[in-house]
């Protein structure tokens, strides 16, 4: 920009702000006023929080409550030594710690990423 | 012997928590500060002090005694206490802290907008806070007495004091901070003796627990009897007694032929080196393979026992109200699945332990199998294995965290209910919140220790899974409906939780009542949650069916508070505090 020329034209890019708010809070207005589409919006995100949920509680739930059925019917196992520990002790008395710790971990990924989509649909990104 | 060790460690902790508590009860001046700790406590600190408020003596001195007891069975108990959180991270956490009530009974309100729901929540909260309190108080009473043979009043009175001196100086607020220390205290007062515990072990050659004969006395050991106790002797042995057997009076060199044996308390008797251990009559002796080995014990339908103690475990976390109460403490959903998660990994470090104290004690503490103080375990297994010194500088250590496990559990839940009481009773006579909650904390100390003194006591661990069985069978479904099924109607959960919690209360109270049970009805009744939980949630779905007019207008509006994450920007009057 020198003296003696005109001021170049500024161009604006990148997404127009304005009209993205609009229509954010038009989809926001959606769950305030309780119009089908919010509560449908947010039953959605109720199911699939509550299946996360439920998956999470399956993966700890499920191979735990198999232990005392299969020790109990396969006498085999029993014998099942790793070094001076039987295997028994090993998973219940050491692994299921760590085991639960990260399928809680894998739990928030997922239930914070369901989130987002969610911010992000009703916000109208 | 080592009571200088033992004093001091408990008066280290005693007085530690009653110091914190002071320091920070200058800060804690509003109502706010004493429910919920102005809900600003960071995640990591607020799940130290879930983790330091739920680590109970049960789990401090219980689990190892159990499974010094049980064996393989008796590892169910602490991972359920760590599953549980599993099942609250995932089912409850975010929503509940969303719901932006302050308790239990105000969640009912808040979600069913039903006084009378309100009602019946405070009571179960009442109920539960005691059957878990009262075992702490009892247990502390018979851990005194065992290590330093005082009255088996005093551990309790004891107990009860501090708790009085932290709650009233301070609210939950000094709670907090005092139960975030004591998580850490406690850690390192199991973890290090097991560390050294593991290696005297290795030196001592390694003997292992799980050989194929009965508990053996490895050295020549002196067995003083605090209670009086009937006893099986499977191989004859001559002893030295001092005291009453068989209602005879003995002194010097006695034959216990094989049989069963009274012995009174007082007594004490040594036992040769390498004789078998007599066996409480009511306890079978196990030989250690068999200890090791899951689905052995003697009591009728194993099998049945260890999936309904899975269902009360892993259910009743999430019903427990001095837990709950803490997710308020949150700042927001997001946070209270953190602090949840963090909770699992401090609890499962914790009980990495406990096994290791399990499994020592039936080679170098037998004696306990002989007179049923296995709950004594961990406090008497460093002076026995380590000895000396460094024995007695471990023995301060566990101490110290054993005064701080009673303290923890019992501080928390005496303010837990204290804040029902003082909400729902004290507050009708006493206009001042504070005051109010202070009269209220009087009270919910007292009572469980007039009851710990008159009830009879079982093994911690045990007495404490009773207080999850309530708990499973009635906030747990209510929780999980409530949060999950927008259809539930405070018809529905009013009788659900009326269900589920007579049926469990009745079934414990009959199976304390008749102990000589066997078969079926024992296992029915000792272990009720496998019956009575999925009652309570039949019950809860089927009358809200049958009562689906009395649904309120606000039910979606709560469903979307409940699980709408903070940082979608909804219309400020849904996330507004108090909104109903």
């Amino acid at each position: 920009m020198t003296d003696g020329h005109r001021p170049r034209r500024e161009v604006i890019t990148g997404p127009r702000r304005d009209v993205r708010r609009r229509t954010r809070r038009s989809a926001v207005e959606d769950i305030d006023q309780q119009t089908r589409v919010g509560v449908v919006y947010v039953r959605a995100l109720i199911r699939t929080q509550l299946l996360l949920g439920l998956s999470t509680v399956a993966v700890v739930v499920v191979p735990l409550a198999a232990l005392p059925l299969l020790f109990g019917l396969v006498p085999g196992v029993r014998a099942l030594q790793v070094g001076p520990l039987p295997l028994w002790w090993l998973l219940l008395g050491f692994l299921v710690y760590p085991a639960i710790l990260g399928v809680g971990w894998w739990y928030i990924r997922h239930a914070e990423r369901n989130e987002e989509q969610f911010t992000d649909l009703v916000e109208g990104r | 012997m080592n009571t200088a060790a033992v004093i001091a460690g408990m008066t280290a902790t005693v007085v530690a928590t009653i110091v914190l508590a002071g320091f920070s009860s200058r800060v804690a001046r509003t109502t706010g500060d004493f429910y919920v700790a102005a809900r600003s406590v960071p995640a990591w600190w607020n799940a130290s002090a879930i983790s330091g408020e739920y680590l109970s003596a049960a789990s401090f001195l219980g689990v190892a005694g159990l499974i010094m007891v049980g064996g393989a069975d008796a590892v169910w108990f602490p991972v359920g206490y760590a599953v549980g959180y599993v099942l609250l991270l995932a089912l409850v956490s975010a929503p509940l802290r969303r719901s932006g009530a302050y308790t239990l009974p105000d969640f009912c309100e808040a979600r069913l907008r039903s006084s009378a729901v309100r009602l019946a929540a405070s009571v179960l909260v009442v109920v539960i806070g005691w059957l878990y309190v009262v075992p702490q108080l009892q247990g502390a009473g018979r851990a005194l007495q065992t290590i330093l043979g005082t009255p088996i009043w005093l551990g309790g009175v004891l107990v009860a004091l501090t708790v009085l001196v932290v709650i009233v100086g301070g609210g939950m607020r000094s709670v907090t901070l005092v139960q975030g220390f004591q998580y850490w205290l406690k850690l390192v007062a199991i973890m290090v003796p097991a560390l050294f515990l593991l290696a005297a072990w290795r030196l001592d050659g390694g003997p292992s627990a799980l050989v194929d004969e009965v508990p053996t006395f490895r050295v020549e050991t002196t067995v003083a009897v605090g209670t009086d106790i009937v006893v099986t002797v499977d191989d004859p042995v001559r002893v030295q007694a001092d005291g009453t057997i068989d209602g005879v009076l003995a002194s010097g060199e006695v034959d216990l032929p094989q049989g069963t044996h009274s012995i009174d308390s007082g007594t004490t008797i040594t036992f040769p080196a390498g004789a078998a251990v007599p066996h409480l009559s009511t306890t079978p002796a196990t030989t250690g393979a068999a200890w090791g080995q899951p689905l052995q014990g003697e009591q009728s339908h194993p099998m049945y026992r260890t999936y309904a103690l899975m269902i009360a475990l892993f259910l009743g976390t999430m019903g427990l109200p001095h837990v709950l109460v803490r997710f308020y403490t949150n700042p927001d959903g997001r946070q209270a699945r953190r602090t949840a998660l963090i909770v699992i990994g401090l609890v499962g470090l914790f009980y990495l332990s406990p096994s290791v104290f399990g499994m020592l004690g039936r080679v170098y503490t037998p004696e306990l199998l002989m007179t049923g103080q296995t709950d004594a375990v961990v406090l008497l297994l460093p002076q026995a294995l380590v000895g000396g010194t460094l024995g007695q500088a471990l023995t301060a250590l566990v101490c110290a965290g054993a005064a701080a496990a009673f303290l923890a559990t019992a501080t928390g839940l005496t303010v837990t209910v204290a804040g029902v009481l003082s909400q729902d009773v004290v507050s009708r006579w006493v206009r001042d919140p504070i005051r109010s909650f202070r009269v209220a904390a009087v009270a919910a100390v007292l009572a469980p220790l007039v009851l710990s003194l008159l009830a009879s006591a079982l093994p911690l661990a045990q007495a404490v899974a009773l207080a999850f069985t309530v708990a499973a069978a009635t906030f747990c479904p209510m929780l999980l409906l409530g949060i999950w099924w927008p259809r539930l109607t405070d018809a529905g959960a009013a009788a659900g939780l009326v269900v589920g919690g007579t049926l469990a209360v009745c079934a414990i109270t009959a199976s304390t009542a008749m102990p000589d049970l066997t078969g079926w009805p024992d296992a029915l009744l000792a272990q009720p949650a496998a019956w009575a939980m999925p009652l309570a949630l039949a019950t809860m779905v089927g009358v809200s069916r049958a009562t689906r007019h009395r649904l309120h207008p606000g039910v979606d509006r709560m469903m979307i508070r409940l699980h709408t994450p903070e940082t979608a920007r909804l219309h400020p009057a849904w996330t507004a505090k108090g909104r109903r």
